[in-house]
């Protein structure tokens, strides 16, 4: 229970009832929510082993009165708290007590649909599921797919630049973005972007994407919709050595074949995965890919022959391409229940460091030292395509002192990941979680130029302010 | 005047620092092969990257590229073509438009998001640039992003350093995320089409679920002579197999033919270069970026009151206009059209006066000028990288 949050400002607990009585003036008063038993369901969001009361929540139906109730925090030192599902796995959402929660999930509609154009407009605090369902009936999708996409909404997606599997030919969200109206810390509100492509001026749609709800508030957004490919279909490759597994993939790459997922999953991932989705994962490997790819079924057919053919020198035990949907369905299943699989067997801290994919080998060699070192395990899925590794790093919270050791394994992976050339999170974000290791990744002046950027948004610190940046070194306003 | 050309990063470092201290104003540029675009200014002296040359990294297998900013494009495209590799935004050259010969550099790439007809699928340079380590107008050396395609980690300085045309900071490394090339590239060329029909079968191609990757609208001053182009890359049998269901798809619009090979490549060069727009002395060129059903719409409010020639890339949604450079080029006119169906005008050819007198970017609102005020100081708080190069005191 590393993380330390700042110390709560005495002057703003002290005036909560004269803040509460403020806010009830903005909004309809099912927007506000002041008991603590109601406030409770706000205290955590998908990193639970952390949890702050807040002031209070407020849920706003309309821009306006995101606009209000921004106002009002600006003019009387409210610090904000932005949140969408509330399924962030970095702490993104937490609140503290000296905070309201602004959520922005009741505010949830599509607001038009443009086919010709392949764009769609919607209130941020839809789900990102919904605005695929909601362009299906024209064969439409909506491309980034995290794997909590039933619950998480377009502006956790835009605070977070999620991703998802099938990244590696779709981009992830800052790539499929094209327009937002956000609500500044004063209130004003911003349109940045539109239907169009680019920006003339500075790309400030680039920068809020992934800033962590410390910027704004988005409360609508465009995004690209694509049609979906004629058809898709997965196979499975089983290997006996992850450098076996790690060569294909480079190999598959190498021969200008971009799949549209490329999963990877270590030999505890695929019995645990299997156990729970019975997807016909072979149990008798060390690493499985799941190589996906798309069009009618002669290029799919022609498509998965290469690939087959390429992974051939690499010895695979397991060759199974799937023959059916259902088939695709479970193949699927099993990697995206992978958390939730896990979950079941044992806690777990999920990490999301990236590395370049070349040192693959060696980097799942020395995640499996560090886990073992510390007496824990580690279960590995992760999107091998581009190198954004989900160790799973597995502990038992009723033993003393076993959630601690797991930190501090997650702690040395995600150093690890810098050390070789990549980063502490491809698309969790930063948070709380891994705030405090900002420094290994970047130095002194990286982070000052970062936080000179999010003086211009919010130079009081009150948007978000417990997260991303570490609590010591922060510029003052 | 002076033109400062650092060796090395920590050398243009030295040199920012020393310009910070003295409130000495800069030109930033590479090789200087832009200076006809954007607002025109005048600086104390003028840093060249020039000098910061070579590809720092390439890792084939992981599909990302490193070079020094001043390293010229063609060196970068060289190296990946050895590898069957290419920069999948397909970098447009303004050279040909703007008269202009020598050898731009991968830097003026990201620093003015050059991104050519594949940007419809494969994204922009800001959606392929994945990392940048560039000098801030203090004079210390920042980076951002990194060398790995999914990275979330702080504030995304890497897209604010993409089309900020030097006044942020100095890029002296850029890496990129890159792509195979693909087997074959094949053209549906339809003919015939006046500029709705022409929209309308792009949006359907683009529509489809066959993976087109450049759609292009060619107007003819008789209509018999227009071309409309659907492009389609891959591997030779999926692109046999999506041309046939693509010609089934469009044929409404005509059956059309296929053009391919030496041809086709030139053709789509001169779509990503802008040159289809014929002879260009003495007309000033606008390139509009809009919904795609909006192209049309855009073209003819400018067309009702002045002689016009345009085409239209992106499936519409890039409209190349060329007018007389006389008067405001058509400047309240376009702008009229951009306020009216969205989208944004860069005056990208005129003579400088011109461009010295009206916005060459599209102007927008109070609030996102007042953060793009506040962003240019918070990299460059003494105003000394390019200033003015992209709006009034921006």
């Amino acid at each position: 229970m590393g993380i330390a949050f700042p110390q709560p400002d005495q002057a703003i607990l002290a005036r909560r009832e004269e803040i509460l009585a403020g806010l009830a003036r903005l909004v309809a008063p099912e927007a506000l929510i002041v008991t603590e038993d109601e406030r409770r369901a706000f205290e955590t969001d998908g990193l639970t082993a952390y949890r702050q009361m807040p002031l209070a929540v407020v849920l706003p139906s309309t821009t306006a009165e995101v606009s209000a109730v921004m106002r009002f925090c600006h003019e009387n030192g409210v610090k904000v708290v932005p949140r969408g599902a509330g399924t962030s796995l970095c702490g993104g959402a937490i609140p503290q007590q000296d905070a309201i929660v602004l959520g922005i999930a009741k505010m949830n509609r599509v607001l038009h649909i443009d086919f010709a154009n392949r764009t769609a407009r919607v209130e941020a605090g839809i789900t990102n599921l919904a605005i695929s369902q909601a362009v299906a009936y024209e064969g439409f999708f909506y491309a980034p797919d995290p794997s909590s996409q039933l619950a998480c909404t377009i502006a956790g997606n835009i605070a977070m630049n999620s991703g998802g599997a099938h990244c590696l030919k779709y981009g992830v969200t800052t790539n499929n973005l094209l327009g937002v109206t956000m609500v500044l810390l004063d209130g004003t509100v911003v349109t940045l972007g539109g239907e169009h492509l680019d920006s003339a001026g500075y790309d400030l749609l680039g920068l809020i994407t992934g800033s962590e709800g410390q910027l704004g508030i988005v409360t609508e957004a465009v995004v690209r919709i694509l049609r979906a490919a004629e058809g898709a279909r997965p196979a499975l490759l089983g290997f006996d050595s992850v450098e076996d597994a790690g060569a294909c993939v480079a190999a598959i790459i190498g021969a200008g074949i971009i799949p549209v997922a490329l999963e990877y999953m270590d030999r505890p991932a695929i019995k645990i995965c299997e156990a729970f989705a019975h997807a016909g994962y072979p149990l008798d490997v060390e690493a499985m890919l799941i190589v996906e790819v798309e069009g009618s079924d002669a290029e799919i057919d022609d498509m998965l022959r290469r690939i087959v053919a390429i992974a051939e020198p690499f010895k695979p035990k397991t060759v199974k391409v799937s023959q059916s949907e259902a088939e695709s369905a479970a193949i699927w299943k099993g990697r995206k229940s992978a958390f939730g699989a896990t979950g079941r067997v044992a806690d777990y801290i999920c990490m999301d460091g990236t590395i370049p994919t070349g040192q693959l080998p060696q980097v799942l060699k020395r995640i499996d030292e560090i886990a073992k070192a510390h007496g824990l395990g580690v279960a590995n899925v992760f999107h091998a395509g581009d190198g954004n590794l989900h160790p799973l790093v597995m502990f038992d919270t009723s033993k003393p002192g076993e959630m601690e050791k797991a930190e501090i394994v997650g702690e040395e992976i995600l150093k690890l990941c810098v050390e070789v050339g990549g980063c502490l999170t491809g698309e969790h974000g930063v948070g709380i979680e891994k705030r405090d290791l900002m420094t290994f990744q970047f130095n002194e002046a990286d982070l000052v130029q970062q936080m000179r950027v999010r003086g211009v948004f919010d130079p009081l610190w009150l948007l978000n302010p417990a997260k991303v940046f570490p609590l010591q070194g922060r510029l003052a306003a | 005047m002076t033109i400062f050309t650092p060796r090395d990063e920590n050398d243009a470092a030295t040199i920012i620092a020393d310009a910070f201290g003295k409130k000495t104003t800069l030109s930033v540029f590479g090789r200087n092969t832009k200076a006809a675009l954007g607002r025109p200014i005048t600086t104390d002296a003028s840093l060249s990257t020039a000098g910061l040359t070579g590809i720092t990294l390439y890792e084939p297998a992981e599909l990302v590229i490193s070079a020094r900013s001043g390293a010229p494009v063609s060196e970068v495209v060289a190296a990946l073509a050895q590898n069957g590799q290419e920069l999948s935004f397909e970098p447009m050259d303004y050279g040909p438009l703007l008269g202009v010969g020598g050898e731009p550099t991968i830097g003026a790439v990201a620093a003015l998001n050059l991104s050519g007809p594949r940007r419809i699928m494969a994204g922009a340079a800001r959606d392929s640039l994945i990392g940048v380590r560039f000098v801030n107008g203090r004079g210390e050396v920042v980076k951002s992003g990194g060398r790995v395609m999914k990275n979330v980690t702080g504030l995304d300085l890497v897209k604010l350093m993409a089309n900020s045309w030097g006044t942020l900071g100095v890029l002296t490394e850029v890496t990129f995320k890159v792509l195979p090339k693909h087997e074959r590239m094949a053209t549906l060329v339809l003919r015939g089409l006046d500029d709705r029909h022409a929209i309308d079968a792009m949006s359907s191609a683009l529509g489809s679920p066959f993976d087109v990757t450049g759609a292009a609208h060619l107007p003819a001053p008789d209509l018999q002579g227009a071309r409309t182009l659907i492009r389609l890359e891959g591997f030779s049998v999926s692109v046999d197999y999506r041309l046939t269901e693509m010609r089934r798809l469009l044929k409404r619009f005509g059956t059309g033919d296929i053009l391919e090979g030496k041809a086709a490549e030139a053709l789509w060069a001169s779509v990503r270069d802008a040159t289809v727009l014929g002879d260009h002395d003495e007309r000033a060129i606008w390139r509009v970026s809009s919904g795609p059903t909006r192209g049309p719409d855009v073209a003819a409010h400018l067309a009702k009151a002045r002689d016009a020639r345009w085409f239209y890339d992106w499936g519409g949604g890039l409209v190349w206009i060329s007018t007389p450079a006389s008067g405001d080029a058509g400047a309240a006119i376009i702008r009229e059209a951009t306020r009216e169906f969205g989208g944004h005008a860069t005056l990208v050819k005129a003579p400088e006066a011109l461009r010295a007198s009206i916005d060459v970017l599209e102007p927008q609102s109070d609030a996102v000028m007042a953060l793009s005020r506040g962003i240019k100081t918070s990299f460059d708080p003494a105003g000394i990288l390019n200033p003015g190069r992209m709006y009034a005191g921006i």
